[in-house]
């Protein structure tokens, strides 16, 4: 219970803070990425903001053995410079130069209730689930250790 | 520079670091919205209540603040609704291939330090300034 609490408090915080930051406009985000345009400079003073307090943080907490209300860090694992991870960064700095979206200035802006946010969140969802259909498909039982099924590979 | 707004984007982003770091402490996890989405999508979703509770607290504390100014969140989408949706696609494939957005990678990732995260923070953004610069400027 303390940690959904948690949760629902740690989203409430980082949604008022898109909102206070400016970072919810797509404008803005833009702004700041058209180097050779009127160019709004805003977006470092939000990431230096945040990075001012999570980069002492972070070294303070995970210096403890383990969170408070929970049993260890879920921290990522992974250490190799892969395609995957260069390939990914790639078509999502098309997707946020086209569009000024990334994923959590969207997901937030849905409270304005505007019709494209929905759509672009929608889109949003529609290409994390095409991912989890090409690269997280569960094994199932039998299927993998059968070499004469039809099953899709 | 008439947009320049240094003042409210410096406390709205101590807010969100301020988010991050709680998250951090408390439940052991790290604030990446691309990864807390997906993570619903998921085959075998783990954990999926926190990850709907958080959601809903990023579009709740959004809300929360057009209350309290009694105003809209200016959202201007210059993008089509079709370049819009090929946006949302690249977006949501690309997070998930690249294990994270600018809040994964680029505020906890690079609080940590990690190799990954700094080089995949560098792509995207240099990626996304070269889209603007080719579609507002070249084409």
């Amino acid at each position: 219970m303390p940690r959904i609490l948690v949760a629902l408090f740690a989203g409430t915080l980082f949604g008022l803070g898109l909102a206070v930051s400016g970072m919810m406009n797509p404008q803005k985000v833009i702004g700041f990425l058209d180097v050779a345009g009127e160019w709004d400079p805003t977006l470092i003073f939000v990431m230096g903001g945040a990075l001012l307090v999570t980069f002492p943080a972070f070294r303070v907490i995970l210096k403890r053995p383990r969170p408070i209300f929970a049993d260890g860090f879920a921290l990522p694992t992974k250490s190799a410079l892969d395609a995957r991870l260069l390939g990914g960064a790639t078509l999502f700095g098309v997707g946020w130069g086209l569009s000024g979206f990334c994923p959590g200035p969207a997901v937030a802006a849905l409270a304005t209730g505007l019709t494209p946010v929905f759509a672009f969140v929608a889109a949003m969802v529609g290409g994390m689930t095409l991912y989890g259909w090409i690269f997280e498909r569960p094994v199932r039982g039998g299927v993998e250790a059968d070499p004469t099924s039809k099953a899709p590979v | 520079m008439e947009d320049f707004t240094p003042i409210s984007g410096l406390i709205g982003g101590l807010l969100i670091g301020l988010a991050v770091a709680l998250l951090l402490l408390l439940n052991g996890r790290i604030s990446g919205i691309s990864g807390i989405v997906g993570g619903l999508l998921a085959p075998r979703s783990q954990d999926v209540s926190w990850r709907v509770v958080f959601v809903a607290g990023l579009i709740l504390g959004a809300f929360g603040y057009m209350l309290a100014t009694g105003g809209a969140i200016p959202v201007n989408m210059q993008a089509s609704l079709p370049v819009l949706v090929v946006a949302g696609l690249l977006v949501g494939f690309g997070t998930r291939l690249g294990s994270g957005c600018t809040s994964g990678h680029g505020l906890c990732g690079i609080a940590r330090l990690s190799k990954r995260s700094i080089v995949a923070t560098s792509v995207f953004f240099g990626v996304a300034i070269l889209t603007v610069f080719l579609t507002h400027h070249i084409l």
